[in-house]
């Protein structure tokens, strides 16, 4: 916008007010003048932090956030031979479990490598059953390739083994593999629900409701999508367990403000670790029906679940079984995907999702939405296909895979025991039992002193705190206000994946660290 | 929203219509994966089923999908992911020693020494390195930083991805972004979904599909007046024209965008997919570092490339990358940012991108026959390429282009205006119509114009060459060169299809 040079002083300063008084509505602003200095044009950047998509810049994502920037930091400082106090980073932020030396299942190798370069097919190192899965993927794949595009939903015996899977798992209550949507990791298709479930304006925007503690992808999502995040808080002192009560206070407040469609639950919980009782689960249905929102399952934990008592029930089995009042209603979307459980690989991209009783048109929408990205990584298919269709009993790999699978189970159950005994002796730490999922998300006591130390430095408390503990120790965790946390207590959340050893001697460290922050700052 | 209850039951519709859907998700079209090829998709199910139908096997000639039309893997490439898949085949012998040095690289790169762990969310830093190497070469020695580069799941990842960065404002200061037409329709999907504004500017077909920069001052000027454009995109080799530009037309249109002050979006995934005599592949990136510091220091661009295309045809390990040049140090802390949200590309598409960008080199046990695979399946691209744009125009009422690269024909079709006037009578654009009837009765499926974009009046389909490598493999079994059996069928069709509709009423 340039002053029209007729214009007489009088008009600009006149001009110059509007312009000022639109700026102080807007806060758009002017456009920058297009300076001219001798035919260059002095123009700053056509995309900056200023003119960028302002949803992406409200995007927060703690668990790949500046403490684990800093810990790449760190990490390449000690490669250059740089002094720490500490000869190693240890990652315990993500749940990344082969990263921690986690091995993958020998049986799900084997088949990839055989999907990958076919002519090991003829080779006699490989069992029999490998090849048979190997073979039965390539066939239903375009020109028998891994290397071709896939139907957009999946590949289709992909999908259907899919559907058997839930179906077995479910016990026997039936799944349509056209309603078996294969993914790129649980991520993508949770986030390509929520895209579906936003629209209107000010108050009528969609309100998606998250627990806190969340997984920081929700919040991420919904801030990208510009969609209106509603909170409602897992109860701490119960176990981090879902009451319905504070469903619905939250709830209620949010309908003043945005129009509440969907309801998020990741059980077993990230990263609180919890395990939904079937009782729960009911409860959360009949509200959700009741309420009329969308529910959306994240299941992604559904085999790990350690403490005694605690079952993995899907919600589609207890919908089911709540009979057709429900079963015939109430709209669901649920996740799994191949990065956690047992088998940990995350590196593959794989997931899938079941949608219960949507509306035929929006599945056809969300059939053409996934389109534009052509289709999942056709290797992170046939892995999914592999963990839904592990070997069987009387097939040559069955001991091996059971055997594998078993230890890693029982491996991380030990974890989760030993974090949550080893948490709970330091005072300043209390730690709820790690019923399920990969995490511990103790609640820590922060010093008055530190926590003004923290204002002062413009970082939350539990953020200092965590930034402190990796700069001493070398540990990499994620605060507590990364995933949400009631006000004025603090928290962090540390995978239990290290291998037994090396967690002992984590758990260890972070006790010594916890109990001389406590000092330094009392 | 009211919540009436009848007799106690609620009497509801679902929480999620598509009255009540996300509006925008709502005008997504996708063409190359629409309703021709869910029809199509119907059709072989029903062959299998038994149903007679003029022909036996469904063509699809609607997706630039190299390795489901034959064409074969290269050997070293899936030598080397077989390894990184399983590494125990490590101490095999079988395997050349060259293969297992890039596996033993890229997983001791991993965490953990796995694939399947995540890795960083811009991609393993060994392969960004790679990547950069590799820009380097291509470009005659420009300097490319690994730190500007991010590993994408496919080309098409990225390029949502900084179209979503661009997006901001309201009414007429909404973000408008430049794309040919026609126009691969990941763009025009990819803004509807963002509720960006689209601005169409045409390639002359007379010019073989050429850019011109008048045209794109007429579509900037007149987007002026409802929008505030932001971003050219360009798709260089062209998809689904096929055109090359030359170096010339490159510069004029970097410095078309550094006068009217826009982001550069260079889409250069068929790169090595050039064929026509006297063309050249130029990169954005190298053309812009020629043109000396006034742009080189300037004009803020991203290029991307992919697995999917070029001779490698990887389309289902969703491999790709993107380089960023001039962005500003803020926004690509933002763009880190948001790509650490999905956590990682899959790492096997990671692997093999490093694989295409550090491939066997002449020193090493599988230079030979990597570059045999190589050389075979380019030389039988352009061959097909050739094949195709002589078979189109030996038809009356198809024009054809040179393909000169990447891997489809635009021609244009010629229908008559009772074909015309019966598509609208039915609710169809007309090219959609024709390429309907043409699934139906020759089971070939091809991606109406229309599904792209292209100048009001005329008409095209888009045809993948590639489907040629299928109906050589036929013609073998038939004795029946490929040239007689396509021109056979189209010149078949369109005769029918044009005689019909100019003497029935």
């Amino acid at each position: 916008m340039k002053l029209p040079s007729s214009m007489n002083h009088g008009t600009a300063l006149l001009w110059k007010r509007r312009a000022l008084s639109s700026l102080s509505t807007t806060r758009r602003g002017l456009p920058k003048p297009k300076m001219s200095d001798n035919g260059t044009t002095s123009r700053g950047k056509v995309l900056t932090i200023d003119n960028m998509n302002p949803t992406v810049k409200k995007v927060e994502y703690a668990v790949r956030g500046p403490i684990v920037q800093r810990a790449v930091e760190l990490e390449k400082e000690l490669s250059e031979g740089m002094k720490k106090p500490f000869a190693e980073v240890i990652k315990a932020n993500i749940g990344d479990a082969q990263a921690m030396g986690q091995q993958p299942i020998t049986f799900f190798r084997q088949v990839l490598a055989l999907c990958s370069y076919p002519e090991l097919l003829s080779d006699s190192m490989f069992p029999e059953d490998a090849k048979s899965r190997a073979c039965r993927i390539l066939n239903s794949c375009g020109g028998n390739s891994m290397g071709a595009y896939s139907a957009s939903q999946g590949i289709d015996s992909v999908r259907q083994d899919v559907a058997r899977f839930i179906e077995r798992r479910d016990g026997g209550v039936p799944c349509d593999p056209d309603n078996v949507y294969l993914t790129t990791g649980a991520s993508d298709g949770i986030v390509t629900m929520l895209k579906l479930l936003v629209c209107g304006e000010g108050a009528t925007r969609t309100g998606v409701m998250i627990s806190i503690p969340q997984y920081p992808l929700y919040s991420a999502a919904l801030a990208e999508l510009g969609a209106v995040q509603i909170n409602y808080y897992l109860n701490e002192e119960k176990c981090w367990s879902l009451d319905i009560g504070e469903l619905q206070r939250s709830l209620d407040e949010a309908r003043l403000h945005c129009n509440p469609r969907a309801l998020c639950i990741i059980n077993p919980g990230n990263p609180t670790g919890q395990v939904q009782s079937r009782e729960c689960i009911e409860d959360v249905i009949r509200f959700a029906a009741k309420e009329r929102l969308f529910l959306m399952a994240d299941e992604v934990y559904q085999d790990n679940v350690y403490a005694e008592g605690c079952q993995f029930h899907s919600f589609k089995k207890v919908l089911f079984e709540m009979g057709p009042e429900y079963s015939e209603t109430v709209e669901l979307a649920s996740f799994h995907s191949t990065s956690k459980c047992y088998m940990g690989e995350c590196g593959f991209r794989g997931g899938y999702m079941e949608i219960i009783n949507m509306d035929n048109d929006v599945k056809d929408q969300l059939t053409k939405l996934l389109s534009v990205r052509l289709c999942s990584p056709v290797p992170g298919q046939a892995l999914m296909d592999l963990v839904v269709n592990p070997p069987q009993p009387g097939e040559p790999s069955y001991e091996r895979f059971i055997k594998e699978r078993t230890a890693t189970l029982s491996a991380l159950a030990e974890k989760a025991r030993l974090t949550e005994q080893v948490l709970n002796t330091v005072e300043g730490i209390r730690c709820n039992p790690v019923q399920g999922a990969m995490y511990s998300f103790p609640r820590i006591t922060i010093p008055e002193k530190a926590i003004q130390e923290a204002k002062k430095l413009g970082q939350q408390p539990d953020m200092f705190y965590c930034m402190k503990m990796l700069e001493e120790t070398g540990i990499c965790l994620v605060p507590g206000s990364g995933f949400g946390q009631r006000e004025g207590t603090y928290h962090f959340r540390m995978t239990i994946l290290p291998p037994t050893d090396k967690l002992k001697i984590l758990l260890n460290n972070v006790k010594e660290f916890h109990q001389r922050f406590t000092q330094q700052y009392s | 929203m009211s919540q009436q209850a009848v007799n106690g039951v609620p009497c509801r519709g679902k929480v999620l219509t598509v009255e009540n859907m996300n509006p925008n998700v709502k005008r997504v079209e996708y063409a190359v994966r629409g309703p021709i090829v869910q029809r199509a998709v119907q059709i072989e199910k029903e062959l299998r089923e038994g149903v007679k139908k003029p022909f036996t096997e469904v063509i699809k000639a609607n997706i630039g999908d190299a390795q489901a039309m034959g064409q074969r893997p290269i050997t070293f490439f899936r030598q080397v992911l077989a390894l990184c898949s399983y590494p125990e085949l490590l101490e095999d012998n079988k395997f050349p020693e060259d293969a297992k040095q890039r596996a033993r690289r890229i997983l001791d790169a991993c965490g953990g020494h796995s694939i399947g762990a995540y890795s960083a969310s811009q991609g393993i830093e060994c392969i960004r390195q790679d990547v950069a190497c590799y820009i380097e070469r291509r470009d005659g020695g420009i300097p490319s930083n690994p730190d500007n580069i991010y590993l994408s799941t496919g080309a098409s990842d990225a390029i949502v991805t900084i179209l979503k960065l661009l997006v901001c404002g309201e009414g007429r200061d909404r973000t408008g972004v430049m794309i040919s037409i026609p126009q691969y329709p990941l763009y025009s999907a990819a803004l509807a979904d963002l509720a960006a504004v689209q601005i169409n500017y045409y390639l002359d077909e007379d010019n073989c599909w050429s850019l011109n920069v008048a045209e794109l001052k007429r579509a900037l000027n007149e987007a002026k007046q409802h929008c505030k454009p932001r971003v050219l995109c360009i798709i260089n080799p062209g998809n689904p024209t096929g055109q090359v530009q030359s170096r010339q037309c490159i510069e004029d249109v970097i410095r078309f965008a550094k006068e009217e002050h826009l982001f550069l979006m260079a889409d250069e995934v068929y790169q090595d997919n050039v064929y026509a005599e006297g063309c050249k592949f130029h990169s954005f990136k190298k053309v812009l570092f020629e043109m000396g510091p006034e742009y080189s220091s300037t004009v803020e661009m991203a290029s991307f490339h992919s697995t999917s295309k070029c001779y490698m045809g990887e389309c289902g390990f969703r491999g790709g990358y993107m380089e960023v040049i001039n962005m500003d140090p803020e926004v690509k802390a933002q763009l880190t940012k948001l790509v650490s949200v999905r956590l990682c590309p899959p790492v096997p598409g990671q692997a093999l991108l490093d694989l295409v960008v550090n491939p066997p080199q002449p020193d090493e046990p599988s230079y030979t026959s990597f570059m045999k695979e190589r050389t075979a399946v380019l030389a039988a691209l352009a061959e097909k390429a050739r094949l195709t744009e002589e078979i189109f125009n030996t038809v009356p009422g198809i024009t054809c282009n040179p393909v000169q690269g990447a891997m489809y024909t635009f021609p244009r079709i010629t229908l008559p205006p009772k074909a015309i006037d019966k598509a609208k009578a039915e609710g169809k654009v007309p090219d959609m119509f024709y390429c309907m009837k043409l699934l139906e009765e020759e089971g070939i499926c091809l991606v109406p114009g229309s599904g792209f974009g292209q100048k009001d009046g005329t008409f095209h389909f888009r045809f993948a060459s590639l489907v040629m490598l299928i109906l050589q493999k036929y013609s073998h079994s038939l004795n029946f060169s490929p040239f007689c059996l396509i021109t056979t069928n189209f010149s078949a069709f369109h005769g029918f299809f044009f005689l019909f509709f100019c003497f029935t009423s």
